[in-house]
């Protein structure tokens, strides 16, 4: 199986070190969560696996392949990306904003019937085809990000990277979100790379966690034990307690760590 | 409101250009009868259908795609309802390089001078404005870098008259500025016609990109698109299209901003599929407007572009109170 590689990365924005030798290894048929503090670089970090940003120094590769070397088009058939809050400019219908993701795949000739069929499963994995003829901007949030992950979804990728998925959802919406997630990950064995702020969703979706602080990574592996009390303090500067709960292991965050 | 089925939108607006160019041909002053197309090369009727009102009809088609595929293509990239050649100052830029070339006295010795002067004006318009606004830019921004750009071009046009050599050369400037179809020949054709051309299928190719773009430019980048050829493509088509536009006509402004917002809802908003109905769209309105000055019972002939303007300048300030309240 190929993976998606990045190695000793760095990117400076500004006079900022934003990545200062990142170096992971996403699988595919995981779900992978990226996490750690604001502006620790979670989404500097999704571009430069998405193939958006260049990084100054270091390497990612998928399938030993350098993603950079990459016709645009070739790449956007391999990795689905979807930005933190995703803009839609026009009042579109939601079957047609869909299909946007087919683009990488259309010829001169605009969409077929493979693309029709590429749009309908993935408006029925993502459960929108209730609203395909509703106009996008009239959406509830939650809906809408449904609509925008049912477009990822459109171009069948190998590789799906989203950024804050789960921001702005209700409780109900964002398991359904995470379900989908894990259907794609078992269901076509499509590596999920996901950035979240919230720890309980983190260790109850994840397959594995990168937590991301200053730049570098502090801690990579198993949920419970990268987002461990310890690695917790150090990142967000936190107190936190881990315990069993009903549904899995829960973390507890207790208050704002004193200043050492 | 309901999407219209493309193939019938497409035919209608093509019926609609035919049966206008019908009566662009006939109509005005002289009303010609059908006739007189046949009665052979010395027949009055027939002159004034081939040396008045063909090369008329003919600008007045082209000037009209080239405005409505501007606006519909600036409108896309920018994702903003407001932007048009005209509102965003590649018109007035264009004029502004137009009219130096009258000022200093080379369109009268070389004719090819002036769409010259006026394309380089409205490549240097919107490169600025491009460069001032990036293209994930608020309503804002565009507007204001527009407003910029037509400050400078109109005191750039001020100081041409200011300074002009003799009352004639002022003349001359003004009647240009006013924007027409009046009194063009067939050289007049010959020479917007290839760049109008060439700017136009130039903004025809773009269609795609424009569709992604919708998902903003970090979700077109995603989905595979080189946004920096797209930059590029429409910075050279606009230049092309309004450019040689305003070379021979003057400046018509409106028609870019109104005809893709009057289009939209038909095509269901996809920015893509705007494009060419609105090129079609462009053609009929100018030439619709062209016949009514010239029908117009007025001693002088009321210039087009002051007639557009006209009408433009309400319809702008309508959509600026339905954008405030929808964002309010």
């Amino acid at each position: 199986m190929t993976g998606l590689e990045v190695s000793d990365a760095h990117v400076r924005l500004g006079d900022k070190q934003v990545l200062a030798g990142v170096s992971a290894t996403f699988r595919p048929g995981e779900i992978t969560t990226i996490a750690g503090p604001n502006g620790a670089g979670k989404s500097t970090l999704l571009t430069a696996l998405a193939g958006l940003r260049h990084p100054d120094r270091g390497r990612v590769l998928i399938g030993n392949e350098d993603i950079f070397g990459l016709a645009p088009r070739a790449r956007a058939r391999r990795i689905a990306y979807l930005p933190q809050l995703p803009e839609i400019a026009w009042a579109v219908d939601v079957r047609t904003l869909v299909g946007l993701g087919r683009i990488p795949h259309v010829g001169a000739r605009g969409l077929g019937a493979d693309d029709d069929a590429a749009v309908t499963r993935a408006m029925a994995s993502a459960g929108i085809e209730s609203f395909a003829d509703r106009d996008v901007t009239t959406l509830s949030g939650g809906e809408r990000a449904r609509v925008l992950l049912a477009r990822a979804l459109a171009g069948e990728p190998q590789w799906l990277l989203a950024d804050e998925p789960l921001t702005g959802l209700d409780p109900g919406y964002q398991l359904e979100v995470a379900a989908l997630f894990r259907k794609l990950a078992a269901d076509q064995g499509c590596g999920v790379v996901i950035t979240l702020h919230d720890l309980h969703m983190a260790l109850r979706i994840s397959d594995r966690v990168v937590v991301l602080a200053e730049g570098r990574v502090l801690a990579d592996g198993p949920p419970a034990t990268a987002l461990a009390p310890d690695i917790l303090a150090e990142a967000y500067g936190v107190e936190t307690r881990a315990w069993d709960g009903e549904a899995g292991r829960v973390i507890e965050i207790i208050g704002r760590r004193a200043a050492p | 409101m309901k999407t219209c089925p493309r193939p019938l939108l497409l035919a209608l607006l093509t019926a609609g250009l035919a049966l206008l160019v019908v009566v662009s041909l006939s109509a005005g002053k002289v009303w010609v009868p059908l006739e007189a197309w046949f009665a052979g090369a010395n027949d009055p009727g027939a002159i004034i259908i081939f040396e008045l009102r063909l090369p008329r009809t003919l600008l007045g088609i082209a000037v009209g795609i080239a405005l409505g595929l501007s606006g519909a293509a600036l409108q896309g990239y920018t994702r903003n309802p407001l932007a048009d050649p005209g509102v965003l100052g590649v018109s007035s830029m264009a004029a502004f390089g137009a009219v130096m070339t009258l000022y200093a006295g080379a369109a009268a010795t070389m004719p090819w001078m002036l769409p010259v002067g006026a394309m380089i004006g409205a490549l240097i318009g919107i490169g600025v404005l491009l460069l001032l606004s990036g293209s994930a830019s608020s309503v804002l921004t565009f507007v204001l870098a527009g407003m910029i750009l037509n400050t400078v071009s109109s005191a750039g046009v001020a100081l041409a008259l200011n300074l002009s050599p003799s009352p004639w050369a002022v003349n001359e400037i003004v009647n240009w500025l006013m924007g027409s179809l009046a009194d063009r020949s067939v050289d007049d054709v010959r020479l917007a016609l290839p760049f109008i051309a060439a700017g136009c299928v130039l903004l025809l190719t773009i269609g795609r990109a424009l569709d992604a773009l919708t998902l903003g430019e970090a979700g077109a980048r995603s989905l595979g698109i080189r946004i920096d050829h797209t930059r590029l493509a429409l910075a050279v088509g606009v230049g092309l299209a309004a450019g040689a536009s305003v070379a021979v006509t003057g400046v018509i402004g409106f028609v870019g901003l109104v005809t893709p917002h009057l289009l939209r809802p038909l095509v269901g908003a996809r920015p893509g599929a705007l494009l060419l109905p609105s090129a079609l769209a462009g053609a009929v309105i100018v030439l619709a407007a062209d016949i009514g000055v010239r029908l117009l019972p007025s001693a002088a002939e009321l210039k087009l572009g002051v007639a557009m303007a006209g009408i433009g300048g309400p319809f702008f300030l309508l959509l600026l109170i339905r954008l405030r309240r929808r964002t309010a």
